[in-house]
């Protein structure tokens, strides 16, 4: 009885209520949970794929031992006898990553830093939308860019290189992430305030000490963040790796010899007929979890240095 | 009192926008010169031309003749980071940097080639003092810049600019943004320096340039209309418009 009187006080209360707008509070009451499930879909499907990942592997783990698979120095998955040690492909995929980040950093800093301290505003703005459409060229172009123009060059400067070798799918992947890395650093340092590079000019800074010694401090946790994200596309770049590359998994630290990333195995093996639950099977997941720990970790150090090192404006 | 800054037939265009007109002006050595009128009257393009931050303005051209201690700023064999050196700057907003208070005054003089450890201190330590900031922040000098209030990073951001050794210190509506006590603070602080510093300010309060200047000149429509010793200006204007600016009849 009380229940039913309050309900009545309730609906008085509503239909006078001047400021009532029924659609609104429908649409209020509704949009949450709308946008909640979606966000429960991408949860639920990262859960999914982390479950997967893990229990091919821990199937892969009862026929390989992990010591042999994290410290083993040959991989060969598919030719007997079969061995698994991941060593030769972390190692290709560390080479062919940091000879990427080498290349890519300092250029992608270098006219991020033209682009948003020197650039007249005419060039910026011609620029960086050409940016943004080059980091969405196929990878596949910079794939036969690599074999066709860089594998060349290489032969001609060093002629021990291979027709497949690490260094010029390297410098490929790198030129594909400039792009990203200029782009996004661009952004981060054109968010610095107008102010703090007045107070650094006023003090008698030249154009060149402002953008070093103000903007990139200041810009600093942004340009860690795109340096991070080419840092993982570089990781996971997989069709350049496989045209310039090679697929000869060997554990060497020559820039000039034929090697095999991760991501470059994991589709040579889907490409080809294997059973599922076999073992090559197996290895091809164990595989991606090593990538998606290593990226993972690289994350994690990403986010302690650029808190460490941020500049609040 | 001797000329140190003398402006002739200054004219400066933002592109096609006639901001400074004729602009003829003498602004004395160790004092405090005043520029007063309504907004968008050209104060704060008259102080940037004082250390050519309009340089950095797209499309900004001047004519006549603005020289420092004779030397005409604008010519060929002047050193726009060195001039900038000699005038220093302070801003409306307070803008230290995202860095450590010590960091902040520690700066210019490391731009200019100071690189001991010892002088750096000494010279943290009297640029805070001057500014008269010292005892508020000298236990955490590694504390960031912006953990302190607008008060004190407005003095903070005056200990960078004499921390360069400037003769002259120009500040545009440097207290504007600031709450009483403050500014009264920041007052007090410019009457202590005028001994040592040119001091050319713009402000947009009258009481405050009748408070703290030597001279006051008086801007409108990008003309000098009037300039004068503030007492004389604020009690006996020879311009009728100088009149009914003071007596607060527009602006
Ligand atoms: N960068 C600029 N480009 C074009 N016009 C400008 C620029 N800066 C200022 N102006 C114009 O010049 C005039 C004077 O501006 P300013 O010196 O800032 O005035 P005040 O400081 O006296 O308020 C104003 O009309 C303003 O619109
Ligand atoms: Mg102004």
């Amino acid at each position: 009885m009380p229940n039913k009187q309050e309900t009545t006080i309730d609906k008085t209360n509503a239909s006078s209520n001047p400021f009532k707008n029924s659609r609104v509070s429908i649409l209020n009451k509704i949009m949450p949970i709308l946008l909640f499930l979606c966000a429960i879909v991408s949860v639920f499907t990262t859960i999914g794929i982390v479950i997967t990942l893990l229990s091919e592997t821990v199937n892969f783990f009862r026929e390989i031992p992990i010591f042999d698979f994290l410290f083993g120095t040959k991989w060969s998955a598919l030719i007997e006898p079969k061995q698994f040690g991941i060593l030769p492909l972390l190692a290709g995929t560390l080479m062919i990553t940091s000879i990427a980040i080498i290349v890519a950093l300092p250029i992608g800093l270098a006219s991020a830093i033209y682009l948003s301290e020197y650039a007249p505003d005419k060039v910026r703005r011609i620029v960086k939308p050409i940016l943004e459409v080059l980091a969405g060229v196929p990878t596949i172009v910079y794939g036969y860019f690599a074999i066709s123009i860089i594998t060349p060059i290489i032969q001609f400067i060093f002629p021990s290189a291979g027709v497949y070798n690490a260094l010029s799918a390297g410098i490929a992947v790198g030129i594909m992430i400039i792009p990203m890395i200029c782009s996004l650093s661009e952004d981060a340092m054109s968010a610095v305030p107008r102010s703090l590079r007045d107070g650094a000019y006023a003090l008698g800074a030249t154009r060149f000490e402002v953008a070093l010694k103000i903007v990139v401090p200041a810009a600093f946790s942004g340009i860690v963040s795109s340096a991070v994200l080419a840092f993982s596309r570089a990781l996971g770049e997989t069709m350049i790796v496989s045209l310039a590359a090679g697929s000869t998994p060997t554990l060497t630290f020559n820039p000039l010899d034929s090697i095999q990333t991760m991501t470059a195995y994991i589709v040579q093996v889907s490409l080809g007929d294997i059973a599922h639950g076999s073992i090559e099977y197996g290895s091809i997941f164990a595989v991606g979890m090593t990538l998606f720990v290593f990226t993972f970790l690289l994350n994690i150090l990403a986010q302690y240095i650029s808190r460490r090192f941020r500049e609040e404006y | 009192m001797s000329t140190l800054i003398e402006a002739k037939d200054l004219n400066l265009f933002y592109t096609d926008f006639h901001a400074l007109k004729n602009v003829n002006l003498t602004i004395p050595e160790k004092a405090v010169t005043a520029f007063i009128g309504p907004s968008g009257c050209g104060k704060s393009t008259l102080l940037r031309t004082l250390n050519r931050m309009n340089d950095m303005i797209a499309g900004t051209r001047i004519e006549g003749k603005l020289t420092i201690s004779g030397t005409d700023i604008y010519s060929q064999e002047v050193d726009v980071e060195t001039l900038r050196k000699k005038v220093g700057m302070v801003f409306q907003q307070p803008n230290p940097f995202p860095k450590s208070i010590y960091d902040n005054i520690a700066y210019g003089p490391r731009l200019h080639g100071i690189k001991s450890k010892q002088k750096l201190d000494e010279i943290v330590e009297t640029s805070l003092k001057s500014a008269a900031l010292w005892n508020e922040v000298k236990d955490h000098l590694k504390r960031s810049a912006l953990s302190i209030s607008g008060g004190q990073q407005q003095r903070l951001c005056i200990a960078r600019a004499l921390a360069v050794n400037p003769d002259i210190l120009l500040m545009d509506e440097a207290t504007s943004a600031l709450d009483p006590i403050s500014t009264l603070k920041i007052e007090e602080l410019v009457q202590d320096l005028r001994d040592k510093y040119t001091i050319v300010m713009v402000t947009h309060n009258m009481h405050q340039a009748a408070r703290v200047s030597n001279q006051t000149v008086f801007f409108l429509n990008g003309e000098v209309v009037e300039y004068d010793d503030t007492e004389k200006l604020f009690s006996n204007p020879e311009d009728q418009r100088t009149e009914d600016y003071i007596s607060g009849r527009f602006g």
